[in-house]
């Protein structure tokens, strides 16, 4: 079993901590290796500002400025027939450089290849929106959005997608405690029966490996069960659960195994 | 005649039943227990499984309803989210009295495997629970059994009082 460490002030830290493995880069490739991405790099560069790009894993990836989203996507979609967004998203870079790092994820199915658009904007800069040239980024931007608090400019109900509008907090965050801060502890009872209710209700139970075997109120041994706030000696009796009363239950027949006829022939 | 002659003194002797108000309509209400479905997670494939051919609800007078309206017990069967909670709720408040709520896996007992921000740890937060149990996910044999042992909890109340008030806070 392992070893019980008390979890109780868990919460009170930061949850991002470095006790991750990091795992070595994938080895990156020149894109002048491929001739499709080499000529769809062409065609890029030759209309927007390309900072950096590579080929990893047979994919390349591509780093543009935020402000050529859209035109970028669009060439893409309309002349080099890369004609499906199959993600995208936020990754949170605020701890090391204040920023956040957005990536496109694009599929050409007639070149049966991927390419990755990627940018960086600072912590509070909103994106613009490219939910006018695929469907599919109108949620892909909300849950951002939702998970990161990066608005997308122009997007048509940005709003959030996963979370209850009236969330507080934006939950892929590193700094988000993964088991919720103060609001989301509470959101249910406070949403429910309002803060009043707190007390009454009491705090989660978080920590999963604390079973105290005297608490009468919540936990109970099995076969030796009390009613609830009974005060535990330690020596309670067994009590037979079973589902019928000993006297029989009005109109129906109480089953005996003793009378019955038992087939254990599975091949009968 | 003769051959007709009925037998009053014993047992099937007539279509007759001597009884208390009490057994007969707690004899009524334990064997039509009325379920909602609440599915919530994969709790419920085993809650639906329950009331499939195999094992077979509806001989214990469990039959499944989509309305609170209609259904005796809520089968609160998986993961409850913070989103959902006010919802659950809501339904709990609709259905009709005499109710009762079986809790049914870890989900809904405690949260379960999801230590998370968007879990709540246990519908006991919410609605009051006659029955949890453990699981995950629990077999259809524990929901049957768990049933049987709310059918035993129906008929140890009295049929003419109103159920007590069954609150939180
Ligand atoms: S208790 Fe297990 S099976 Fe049931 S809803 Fe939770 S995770 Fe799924």
């Amino acid at each position: 079993m392992r070893t019980y460490t008390n979890k109780k002030n868990v919460q009170a830290k930061p949850y991002y901590t470095d006790r991750f493995w990091k795992a070595p880069q994938v080895a990156k490739y020149e894109v002048e290796s491929d001739e499709v991405f080499a000529a769809d790099l062409a065609a890029i560069k030759a209309k927007f500002p390309v900072s950096d790009a590579f080929i990893q894993v047979e994919q390349m990836t591509v780093w543009i400025n935020a402000s050529d989203i859209y035109g970028v996507l669009e060439l893409m979609r309309d002349e080099l027939a890369y004609t499906q967004l199959s993600e995208m998203s936020a990754i949170d870079f605020i701890e090391q450089r204040d920023e956040f790092e957005i990536f496109y994820q694009m599929l050409s199915m007639t070149k049966r290849k991927r390419i990755r658009i990627k940018y960086t904007i600072k912590n509070g800069q909103a994106v613009d929106s490219v939910e006018k040239l695929f469907r599919s980024a109108d949620w892909s931007e909300r849950e951002m959005f939702d998970m990161f608090g990066i608005e997308a400019n122009a997007h048509p109900f940005m709003k959030r997608i996963l979370m209850p509008y009236d969330w507080q907090g934006y939950p892929l965050l590193k700094t988000y405690p993964l088991q919720g801060d103060e609001f989301a502890a509470w959101y249910e009872v406070d949403k429910i029966y309002g803060k009043e209710a707190r007390e009454e209700i009491g705090p989660e139970i978080r920590d999963t490996s604390t079973i105290d075997r005297y608490d009468s109120e919540r936990f109970a041994k099995l076969g030796h069960e009390v009613p609830k706030g009974t005060e535990i000696t330690g020596d309670e009796p067994k009590n037979e659960q079973n589902y019928q009363e000993e006297g029989g239950v009005f109109l129906i027949k109480k089953f005996d195994k003793d009378s019955s006829k038992v087939i254990d022939d599975p091949q009968r | 005649m003769a051959q007709h002659k009925v037998n009053y003194t014993q047992d099937g002797g007539l279509p007759v039943a001597l009884t208390s108000i009490d057994k007969i309509v707690n004899w009524g209400r334990s064997n039509s227990i009325w379920a909602l479905t609440y599915g919530l997670a994969c709790c419920g494939i085993e809650m639906m499984a329950s009331g499939a051919s195999r094992y077979d609800f509806d001989r214990f007078g469990t039959i499944f309803r989509a309305s609170p309206r209609q259904a005796d017990v809520m089968i609160v069967a998986g993961t409850l989210t913070k989103k959902h909670a006010e919802f659950i709720k809501r339904l709990y408040d609709q259905m009709t009295e005499p109710r009762w709520v079986i809790s049914m896996g870890s989900c809904a007992n405690t949260g379960g495997m999801f230590n998370t921000y968007a879990t709540v740890q246990g519908v006991d937060r919410i609605i009051p629970v006659d029955l949890y149990l453990p699981g995950c996910a629990p077999r259809p044999e524990t929901l049957q059994y768990g049933v049987m042992l709310l059918q035993k909890k129906i008929r140890a109340n009295k049929a003419g009082n109103a159920q007590k008030p069954k609150r939180l806070m």
